[in-house]
């Protein structure tokens, strides 16, 4: 090992390696912070430069760097607008935009480009060590418990997104899953739910539901209750320091999170999106009394650990990819596609056969995440005025800017009427309380989630898989204890909580 | 009946016409072939319409917690809707619609200009010396950052000027 490090390290550093990491992260920030542009987008169009460079390795590490750079420069527009570009920092607006709110929103940057930076450095250590082991674990999983997986994070996010409202967020997350039906279907390609229209058939951008789901909704109620932005607004970003306190209490939260992130990462399919809902739900959970009672609010540890958990994902997806050459998720498919077009096979035989490559990723990911934290520290007071433009050209420019976003996606304006349509349901919805996150969250995995339980149902011919596959029938189980035991908990408060009022 | 309830009976009906399309409608056009797999393009959604149906009934029937709710930092009140400006957001729903209305006719440079204009006018902001430039300014470089630094099409004239 210490041979391939001291390979990729010589590698990595060269003049023209270094300037790629940094031309990477630079243009993945940028525009990553814009709403709308995801890395898959970002990567999507820097393939033909990447192939231009004509060298694998280099190609490889510009395209990396872009990718978390992207995921970083998400966290950005999630904090201060609310407007998340990225699906792995939804999960970073529940606290970073409560604090942004309450005038801290130096303090939440600088958590996240901490959280994020450890989070990525703990990755890249682990990816590292168990990228060889990790394959292998990965492998014994089939089509039945990646379905088993993806219900058990559902159930996950279901029941932890709601505080005492499981119901409703369930009925969010059958919402999303029967959004994701829309389209064309996992195993045959017939159109489902179209209604014979021809902007259906490649059902709904995940895109256009994002911005819908929170960017629109947010400047509705902007317009509509001026002084919810006055409490924001105050421009002043200059409490970037965290205190030793808070530090010491982030600490344990970006460690659990960076290696949960890197492990789920790792499993296909599930990704940073995920990884950052499940570390958000775990941290709120295993959090105690008031500290629970914060998340939602502006709690430094609720944004620490998606902010960790995203970036160690992000790592731990290049794991699939280089040691066995399956993508895990849409990135690193793009990411699959411009290696084979520069005479790249990732696969087992990689590390000894293309040494070089291998290593100088996993070093230039080191390098990668020290530039985005050099980059991003300093830049925060200049990203963070965003915040002191008046709210008459702040909100026209957020719309604009959602408009674009999903406009861009497809290049369609039928998009922009449904991105309209979808953000007045979610408006209401939110007016009545109704946690919008599982919807996106169920829509996202709606299609993985079915091709899955298609194929372990085609494998089993039936529903016998779940009996057969001992693993699928615990998570499954899991699954079902998550819903039901706040649900049962909540029932039981409501009952004691009649008995008082009756004098009982 | 409060408006989550509403909502929730809204759900149901979908899911009916959902579950409806789901299990009446939609398995007429499969071709003989694919009958034969234990999984169909309708097998998903039947799964969901049940599970929709027993979630949406035991949110419309579950019974709410008593006395108020805290009111949450800056959330809205909906027994003092009128208070609100209401009309702003339904007038900027519209403009958005309008937009995309006018996008491809108009092109990418008339139509975004009126929008952030119109948009910033709507709001209250007179001072249309500032908002005019820095509008052009912001579509000119959005434009650019677009078209050519990304390679994506817009069209930034309307299509009879180019």
């Amino acid at each position: 090992m210490l041979e391939g490090l001291l390979i990729g390290l010589s590698a990595a550093i060269s003049p023209f390696n270094l300037m790629m990491v940094v031309m990477g992260c630079l243009i993945g920030t940028l525009i990553g912070m814009l709403p709308g542009l995801g890395p898959m987008s970002i990567i999507a169009i820097m393939i033909p430069v990447a192939i231009g460079i004509g060298d694998p390795t280099a190609a490889l590490i510009l395209l990396s760097g872009v990718y978390y750079g992207a995921i970083f420069g998400g966290s950005t527009s999630s904090i201060l607008l609310n407007a998340p570009g990225v699906a792995g920092t939804v999960a970073s607006s529940f606290d970073g935009y409560p604090m942004a709110r309450k005038g801290q929103a130096g303090k939440a940057l600088t958590i996240a480009a901490i959280a994020s930076f450890a989070g990525g450095t703990i990755g890249a250590v682990l990816l590292m060590i168990f990228a060889p082991a990790l394959s292998s674990v990965a492998l014994l999983f089939h089509s039945a418990e990646y379905f088993a997986l993806m219900v058990v994070g559902l159930s996950a996010i279901a029941a932890f997104a709601g505080t005492g409202q499981v119901a409703k967020a369930l009925m969010m997350t059958i919402l999303g899953l029967i959004l994701g039906t829309v389209g064309e279907g996992a195993l045959s390609n017939m159109p489902r739910f179209t209604f014979g229209m021809m902007d259906l058939q490649s059902g709904f951008s995940f895109i256009t539901l994002a911005m819908a789901m929170f960017a629109l909704p947010e400047a509705l109620f902007l317009v509509m209750n001026p002084s919810r932005a006055a409490t924001g607004d105050s421009g002043k970003i200059d409490n970037l320091r965290i205190s030793k306190e808070e530090a010491k209490s982030i600490a344990p939260v970006i460690g659990r999170q960076s290696i949960q992130g890197f492990f789920i990462g790792v499993l296909p399919g599930a990704g940073a999106t995920i990884a950052s809902f499940l570390g958000y739900a775990v941290e709120r959970n295993i959090a105690k009394g008031k500290e629970q009672e914060e998340f939602g609010k502006g709690s430094i540890k609720g944004l620490a650990a998606p902010e960790s958990a995203n970036n160690a994902a992000c790592t731990g997806s290049f794991v699939p990819l280089l040691t066995l050459g399956i993508p895990g998720s849409g990135t690193t498919a793009i990411l699959l596609g411009a290696l084979l077009a520069l005479n790249v096979t990732p696969g087992p035989r990689l590390m000894t056969d293309t040494p070089d490559v291998f290593w100088a990723v996993i070093i230039s990911m080191y390098i990668g995440n020290l530039v985005l934290l050099i980059l991003n520290l300093p830049l925060i007071p200049y990203i963070a005025k965003i915040l002191t433009i008046p709210r008459t050209f702040l909100i026209p420019f957020i719309l604009f800017f959602t408009l674009m976003g999903s406009y861009l996606g497809q290049n369609n304006s039928t998009e922009l009427l449904i991105l309209v349509g979808f953000g007045v349901i979610a408006t209401i919805l939110r007016f009545a309380d109704y946690p919008l996150a599982p919807l996106l969250i169920g829509f996202i995995l709606g299609t993985m989630l079915e091709d899955n339980f298609a194929r372990a149902m085609q494998l089993y011919r039936g529903f016998g898989f779940i009996l057969e596959r001992p693993m699928t029938l615990g998570l499954l189980v899991l699954a079902a204890l998550l819903v039901l035991l706040p649900s049962y908990r909540g029932y039981r408060a409501r009952k004691r909580a009649e008995g008082v009022a009756d004098g009982d | 009946m409060a408006l989550d309830r509403w909502i929730a009976l809204a759900f149901i009906a979908l899911v009916c016409v959902y579950g409806y399309a789901a299990f009446f409608t939609m398995d007429d056009s499969l071709p003989p072939i694919l009958r034969r797999n234990p999984i169909w393009p309708s097998t998903f959604p039947k799964i969901l319409t049940i599970l929709g149906l027993i979630v949406g009934l035991i949110v419309l029937f579950t019974p709410k917690p008593g006395g108020p709710k805290p009111a949450k930092d800056g959330a809205i009140d909906l027994t003092r809707l009128g208070d609100y400006h209401i009309w702003q957001a339904g007038a900027l729903l519209v403009l958005m619609v309008a937009y995309a209305l006018t996008l491809r006719p108009l092109g990418f440079v008339g139509s975004t200009i009126g929008f952030l204009v119109l948009g910033s006018v709507l709001l209250g902001e007179r001072r249309i010396h500032i908002l005019l430039p820095v509008a052009g300014i912001a579509v000119g470089s959005i434009w650019y950052l677009v078209q050519e630094v990304l390679g994506i099409f817009l069209r930034p004239w309307p299509a009879m000027f180019m």
